[in-house]
C-alpha cells in the first residue's frame, strides 16, 4: 500500500514538477527579476523621470545554479502536494470513488484552491521587495487557511448534505473574515503592475501545475494498481 | 466473524501508510517553502515567491 502511494506520488510529482518549473522560468522568473531590479534600488519607480518597463533583464537561463535549484525545489514541491493528494485519493477509492487520470482533474483543481487560491486570496502571492508582515505570523495563517479550505473541500465534494456544505462556506470564508498578518506600512518599492502580473502569473502556472499533478496522480494511482495486482 | 474482523485489520493497516504518506508530504512541503533557514530559503527563494509561499 505505502510503496503504491510512494511511487505513483513520486512519478506525479517529478512529472508535474518539471513541467511546473520550466513553465515557472519562462513566464514568472522573468517578472520576478525584473521587481528585483527594482528591490535592490537599481531601478526606482516614482522618481524624477518615468522609468522604461522594459530594462535589459538578465537572458533566460543566464544564472544556470539559481535555475537549476527553482527546478528541484519545484519537483520537490509537487512531490510533496502528490503526497499528499494521493494518501487522500486512496482513502475515496477504499470508500468507493473513481480514481483515474479524469477524475484526477478535479482533484487538481480542488489542490488549486486548498492550496494558492485560498491562502492567496488574501496573502497574495508576493513579488520579491513588497512589505509584509512578520514572515512567521504569515505562515501561520497560510497553514491554517489551507488546512480550513482541504476540509471544506473534501466536505463539499463528500459530505452531500446541506449541513456539510455551511460548514464549509464558513470554514473557506472566516480565515477572510479573521484577516491575514498585515504589514504595518507599505514600503513596497515595486511597481503594481509588476505586482499585479506576478500574482497573475503564479496563480495561472500554480492552476497548470495542480491539474497535471491531479490527473497524473490518479493516472499513476491506477496504472502502479495494476502493476502491483498483476505482479503479486 | 471471521469476515468483519479481517475488514477491521484490513482498514487498520490501510490507515498507517496513509498517516504516513502525509506526514512526509507536509515534511517536504515544510522543508522547501517554509524553513527559514538561510541556505534552504536562499536556494528555494525563486519557487516559494513563484508557489505563493509566504517567503520573507
Amino acid at each position: 500500500m505505502f510503496s503504491r502511494i510512494l511511487t505513483s506520488a513520486l512519478f506525479a510529482g517529478a512529472a508535474a514538477g518539471l513541467i511546473a518549473a520550466l513553465l515557472q522560468l519562462v513566464f514568472v522568473q522573468p517578472v520576478l527579476l525584473h521587481a528585483e531590479l527594482y528591490e535592490s534600488g537599481e531601478l526606482v519607480h516614482f522618481g524624477a523621470e518615468a522609468v522604461s518597463a522594459h530594462p535589459e533583464l538578465p537572458g533566460m537561463f543566464s544564472e544556470l545554479t539559481r535555475d537549476a535549484l527553482s527546478v528541484i525545489f519545484t519537483m520537490l514541491t509537487y512531490t510533496g502536494y502528490a503526497l499528499l493528494m494521493i494518501a487522500l485519493m486512496s482513502v475515496a477509492e477504499g470508500q468507493g470513488h473513481t480514481i483515474d487520470g479524469r477524475t484526477g482533474v478535479l482533484w487538481g483543481l480542488a489542490g488549486f484552491i486548498a492550496f494558492h487560491l485560498a491562502p492567496g486570496f488574501t496573502l497574495a502571492p508576493e513579488v520579491p521587495g513588497v512589505a509584509a508582515a512578520d514572515v512567521y505570523a504569515r505562515q501561520v495563517w497560510w497553514f491554517a487557511t489551507v488546512g480550513a479550505a482541504l476540509v471544506a473541500l473534501w466536505l463539499i465534494a463528500f459530505g452531500g448534505n446541506l449541513i456539510s456544505y455551511v460548514i464549509a462556506a464558513v470554514l473557506l470564508m472566516a480565515p477572510h473574515l479573521i484577516g491575514a498578518p498585515e504589514p504595518d506600512v507599505f514600503t513596497g518599492p515595486v511597481p503594481t503592475e509588476i505586482g499585479a502580473l506576478f500574482a497573475a502569473r503564479a496563480f495561472g502556472i500554480g492552476l497548470v501545475a495542480w491539474v497535471l499533478v491531479g490527473t497524473f496522480a490518479g493516472y499513476f494511482w491506477q496504472s502502479e494498481g495494476k502493476r502491483v495486482e498483476a505482479t503479486a | 466473524m471471521a469476515t468483519q474482523t479481517q475488514t477491521v485489520s484490513a482498514s487498520r493497516a490501510g490507515i498507517l501508510p496513509v498517516m504516513f504518506a502525509v506526514v512526509l508530504g507536509l515534511g517536504i512541503i515544510t522543508l522547501t517553502g517554509h524553513v527559514q533557514a538561510a541556505a534552504l530559503h536562499d536556494a528555494a527563494h525563486d519557487v516559494r515567491h513563484a508557489t505563493g509561499f509566504p517567503c520573507h
